[in-house]
Formats: C-alpha cells, structure tokens, sequence
C-alpha cells in the first residue's frame, strides 16, 4: 500500500466551482469580479512552495500541529465494537479546526495586500479563530455574529473582543449563523475593494468550499500517517459532524479515494427531524441557492430558507457545503442526524470517562460513533473527529443538565 | 415586441430619459400593493420594477430587507407576486413590469415555469440579482423561450473584459448597479457614474438604467443626462412604508417631472440620435 494522500485534483469542481449540479458561485455582480481575484490568487499561492512552507510553519509554530491521535480506550472497552481513536482539534490554538482555515486565507489576505477582513461567525470559534490571525498579522477585523448566538456563546464574543476584534450583532431572521452571513456578505459588497472575506466553512461561492477543504485536509492527512504509524493501515471509518461541513471535508477528503474507508457525516438533529426544527439539510432538505452556492437547503415551498435549529450554535445554519451535498448522491459518504439530547448526552459521557469537554459540534460526531461502533468488529479502527473543544459551550450543558446527563 | 421593448422605442422616440420605480410585491399587503401599482402609470413610472420578497436578501440595504419582510409577514409568495402582476393588467395593460429578486424562489417554482407564468401574467422582464453572467445561460434561453427579457446587471466593480462577457447576447436594458454597495446605501457620485456607464455602453447598444443610492429628484434629473432609464427603489419604498401609497404616488410623480424637465431643458435630440 502507499501513504501517498488521494490527490485532491481528482476530486475538483470544474471551472465554474461545481461538484456535479452543485456549488457554483451564485452571488451580485458586485463580488464576481472579487471571486475572481480570490481564484487567480488562490491559484498563484498553490503554486507557490513558499506559500506551503509559510503556512506549515504557522501552523506547526503557532497552531501546534500535529494535532495528536488519541485512542480512547475506555470508550472501545465500554462500547465493545471498534477501537476509537479521536482526532484532537479541540488541542489546537483556540480550540477548534477552524484555524486552519484561517492561518491560510489570512496568508492570502496578506498577499492581496487586504487591510480589513470580515467574517461571520455562530459558535464563535470561526469569529476566534479569525480574530486571533488578524492580531498575529496586524489586520483590522469584523466579526458577524447573530444576537442568538452572542447570548449562548458569550465567552467567545468576550475573546474576540480581547483580540481586538469588533463585534457587529446581527439582528435580523432568528438572529443566528445564516443572518451573520447575510450581513458579512452586505458589508463584503460595500467594501468589496479594500476587505478581505475570510468566510469559516466549506461553504459560499466558488472558490470557498474548495479553498476551505484545502487548508482543512490537514486533519485527514494527518489522521491518514497517524493511524498507520500506529496501526500499519488504513481506519475503516471516520466521523464527523456536518455544519457547513469543513472539518469533515477536511477529515474526509484524503480518504475519498480508498473505497474500504467509510466516511460518516453527521448532521443536527435538533429536536427531531419530525419536529422541523432541526439542521440536517442532507437529510431533511432539497437543493437550492442561499449564499452563493446551489446545495441542499431548508427552505418551504416558495423556496424561503428556514431558520435551522440545533444546541449547538456551529450547526446552526440551513445550509451546507457543496461538495457534501455531491458525496450524499454519489453515496461515498453517508449522512445521519444526531438530536439535541443525544448530543448533550455524549457531551457527559465523554467528559466522565475520558475527562475531555468536547464542543456541542463535536458531540454529535461521537453520539454516533457511540451507536456505530457496537456494529463494528475489535479489530476495525474508527476515527472521531473532535473539532473542537466545549469550554464555550458550558451555559448551554449547564441549562440542559437533568435532561440529558 | 413585449410592453418593454415597445416602452424603450417610445422613449427613444421622445427623446427623454424613462423612470424606474421600485416596489416590493406585497408590501405593505397583496391589495394595497395592487392599488399602488394601478397609480405608477398614471403617477408618471415608465416602467415598474415589482421585488419578489425572499428571507435573505443579501444586496439590499435595511430599508428593502424591510419591505422583504413586511410583504413575506403578509403572505406574498412568488405565486401571489405574479397573480399581482396579472391583476395590474386588468387596469394597465402598458406600463412594462420588471421583475426583481433572487434566484431561490424562482428556482423552486421551476424555471420554464416562473418565466412562462410570469409572461402570461403581464409580466415583461427579470433581472435576478444572484444570477451572474456564469450560470445564466440557461435561464436568459428559459426567459428568451417564453418572450421576457432577462435582464443584465453590471458594477462598478466590472472591467472591460466582463463587460464584455455579461453584456453578449443580452436583450431589453442593462441595470447598471452605481456603487459598489446593497440598495438605498451611499449616495453616488456622478462622476463615477457618468465613467462607468461611458464603459458599458463601449460593450451595448441597449438602453442603460442607473440604480441604486439615487434618492432625490435633482439627482435623478442629473443622472439621466448619463442613462436611459433612471431606477428609484429604497426612496419610494421608504415614503410607501413612512406615508402610505399616496405619498409614495406623489413622490413618483416628483421624480417623473424631474426627468422630463431634464429631458427639455438638458439633452439635444442629436446627442441621443447619435446612439442606436
């Protein structure tokens, strides 16, 4: 066998930014000619080897990759399946994947000679993440957020405002991630010559969803050498959980060609699917257009998009990236859902039995490996991907503790 | 020739520049919408603009999200929005209808059957404002193929070669966007202005509409020395929402004697014979 990673060209959207019927770059002609200045640059930088060592370097310095494989042993003993082993981003610095994203589109930033970058945050480890690279490259910075969200995710909005960033709450719809969104892309439009859109997830307009999964396939490639220094193979199945979806296209993507890996995205359930009020997009949406990508969407019959619902702020948005939606109807990768209270319980049990506090994002991923690894056999390796960590989150599972622990 | 083309030769013929005026379908609810449109004509709109509201508007400022509200709070559904249209011709079978929104909710209703039912609802054209030059192709034949113009947007951000590309091939006016910014944001500078649409009309012969950030009438009577067609949108939709459809008809009525006083006292009938 080889360690080479899949090549990633194998699995590019064509030249208008579509993976099969989705993606695209459905935005105002206002940004298009922007877009397209983020892909002749993106371009330059990928073929630039200084570029790479520059951002490995950060990340490796600053982020402090590797991040480490953990084999969770009291899980596989309790569970009787699989042997688990958690990807930690939740070690990473400020606590999630997100700033792998962000060490590369900062990088960028820099090389367009942009002075100001906008983002859009829910959980607010994007808006973290982005503040943090703005303080390190002495960039101005303006975070995003949905008022919903600055109420459940107050730790993170104080942070950012310790890294100097400045906080725009946003109001409108249900006050959370996909209104963010909507406001960041309005400021993005005024600002198009000066700012920088330094966007969180596999999401949005062509080049995003392909440039995010790039700076994220750090995860899978890294999981890819850690399994097989330890285990002198491949995993045989991976899990993570699905927002817009970038740290499980990161996680997935170098897998993608090695067809005895099973790749396992997992969705916000919320209080049901039945209920409506979740965030499961592949599982209880159809395609559409919302933020300049077409995907599957909540949305009702006039083609309104809903607001999600989920316990976890990062979830929440009814949207999801491109090339998920790609890999659902090629069938490479599957999708299920994981509801509020499941999630809240995974929450608990992974801090008593492995003392670690995973984020509410993260306890999904695990709520199903907790139901996926019993069908497995001792001798299978399934990798959960911990994007982040869950001291933000702490109000939420304090309110909730008594129903789910 | 739909209600468009024919409103554009009539124009051209009296040599003035055509108002635009914007309102959102259903605001502030499906009849008193319908009453306010039965008034543009009469009030002096050239051409009637109608939004189809939808959740998230993201290149309209504060004033226009509002009216997205307000109208989808009562109801409005893009069925409703062409039964309005078809409602308007039973009073106003001349004044041309430009549909404006988002791609979404014309998505969902399919889009051989948006564009047929739009045409058979009295509508004249649709200008989609997450629709760029990229993925159009196919809805400007869905549009061509049940005779409704889809109509071209441009920015002050598009250079020559993109000019060149969305402009190819496109039919009833161009919509160009004056500042780089969402609706009813910063006022624009004429001087841009008059640059910018100097460029597009390097790349057309149709007729050119200025919109957005355009909100008294000596504005409008000065940018109608550069543009065909001068569009007003948050302004009107402001007054609508502050002082009801008759303040909003009065308003339209200002605009409308500023442009044709431009048209006097301003343009030389040799200087618009000069262009096709």
């Amino acid at each position: 066998m080889t360690m080479t990673n899949s090549p990633r060209q194998a699995r590019e959207p064509d030249a208008a930014g579509l993976f099969g019927r989705f993606g695209g770059a459905y935005m105002p002609e206002t940004l298009m000619p922007a877009l397209r200045e983020l892909r002749e640059e993106l371009a330059k930088a990928d073929a630039d080897a200084a570029f790479h060592a520059r951002r490995r370097q950060i990340l490796a310095d600053y982020v402090g990759r590797p991040s480490p494989l953990f084999p969770a042993e009291t899980l596989t003993k309790e569970l009787g399946g699989a042997q688990i082993f958690l990807k930690r981003e939740d070690l990473n610095h400020t606590g999630a994947h997100k700033i792998n994203n962000c060490v590369g589109q900062i990088l960028l930033a820099e090389r367009m000679g942009k002075r100001r970058v906008i983002a859009e945050t829910g959980a607010g480890q994007h808006g973290v993440a982005t503040a943090t690279v703005c303080a390190l490259f002495g960039l101005r910075c303006v975070i995003y957020m949905g008022a919903a969200d600055m109420a459940r995710q107050a730790p993170n909005v104080a942070r950012m405002r310790l890294l100097g960033a400045e906080i725009r709450a946003v109001q409108s719809g249900a006050a959370t991630l996909k209104d963010a969104m909507n406001e960041a892309l309005r400021d993005w439009i005024t600002h198009v010559e000066d700012s920088y859109y330094l966007l969180g997830t596999g999401a949005g307009p062509h080049p995003y969803p392909t440039m995010v999964r790039d700076f994220q396939r750090i995860i899978g490639e890294e999981t890819r050498e850690q399994v097989f220094a330890r285990c002198g193979r491949l995993p045989d199945a991976l899990v993570a959980c699905v927002g817009g979806g970038s740290n499980a296209i990161g996680l997935f993507h170098p897998f993608l060609a090695e067809p005895s890996v099973r790749c396992y995205g997992v969705e916000a359930g919320g209080f049901g699917l039945a209920s409506g009020k979740h965030a499961a997009c592949l599982s209880g949406g159809r395609p559409g257009v919302l933020h300049g990508n077409y995907t599957y969407l909540l949305q009702d019959e006039d083609g309104q998009i809903l607001d999600a619902h989920s316990v976890s702020a990062g979830l929440d948005y009814p949207g999801v990236g491109p090339e998920h939606a790609q890999l659902r109807e090629s069938g490479r990768v599957t999708y299920a859902t994981v509801d509020d209270d499941e999630a809240l319980a995974a929450f608990h049990w992974l801090a008593r039995s492995q003392g670690i506090l995973p984020a509410l994002e993260s306890a999904h991923a695990l709520a199903f490996a907790r139901r996926l690894a019993p069908t497995m056999t001792p001798d299978e390796i399934l990798v959960v991907n911990l994007s982040g960590r869950g001291d933000k989150d702490l109000d939420t599972v304090l309110q909730h503790k008594g129903d789910a622990a | 020739m739909n209600r468009l083309d024919a409103r554009l030769a009539q124009l051209r013929a009296q040599n003035r520049a055509g108002l635009v005026c914007y309102f959102m379908a259903g605001d502030p609810d499906f009849d008193a919408s319908r009453t306010l449109l039965a008034g543009l004509g009469a009030a002096g709109a050239d051409v009637i603009e109608l939004g189809l509201p939808f959740s998230d508007p993201v290149a309209d400022g504060p004033t226009i999200q509002k009216a997205h509200l307000r109208a989808r709070a009562a109801g409005q559904t893009t069925a409703r929005t062409l039964a309005l249209v078809a409602a308007l011709r039973e009073t106003d079978a001349t004044t041309p209808v430009v549909l404006m929104g988002y791609l979404n909710p014309a998505l969902q209703y399919g889009v051989q059957n948006f564009f047929a039912e739009a045409a058979a609802s009295g509508a004249d054209a649709a200008l989609l404002l997450d629709l760029p030059v990229e993925h159009a192709a196919p809805f400007r034949a869905a549009a061509r193929s049940s005779g409704l113009h889809l109509i071209a947007m441009t920015a002050p951000t598009s250079d020559d070669a993109r000019l060149a590309e969305i402009l190819r091939g496109v039919s009833g006016f161009v919509y160009h966007a004056t500042i780089n910014g969402t609706t009813g944001a910063a006022r624009c500078s004429p001087a841009e202005v008059s640059t910018a649409i100097a460029r597009v009309r390097r790349h057309t012969t149709l007729p050119v509409a200025a919109g957005f950030g355009i909100r008294e009438p000596a504005q409008a009577r000065d940018l109608a020395e550069q543009a065909d067609l001068v569009v007003i949108g948050s302004q009107l939709v402001e007054t609508l929402a502050q002082g009801g459809a008759s303040a909003a008809l009065e308003s339209v009525y200002g605009f409308a004697r500023a442009l044709r006083g431009a048209a006097q006292s301003v343009r030389a009938p040799c200087a618009r014979g000069s262009r096709p």
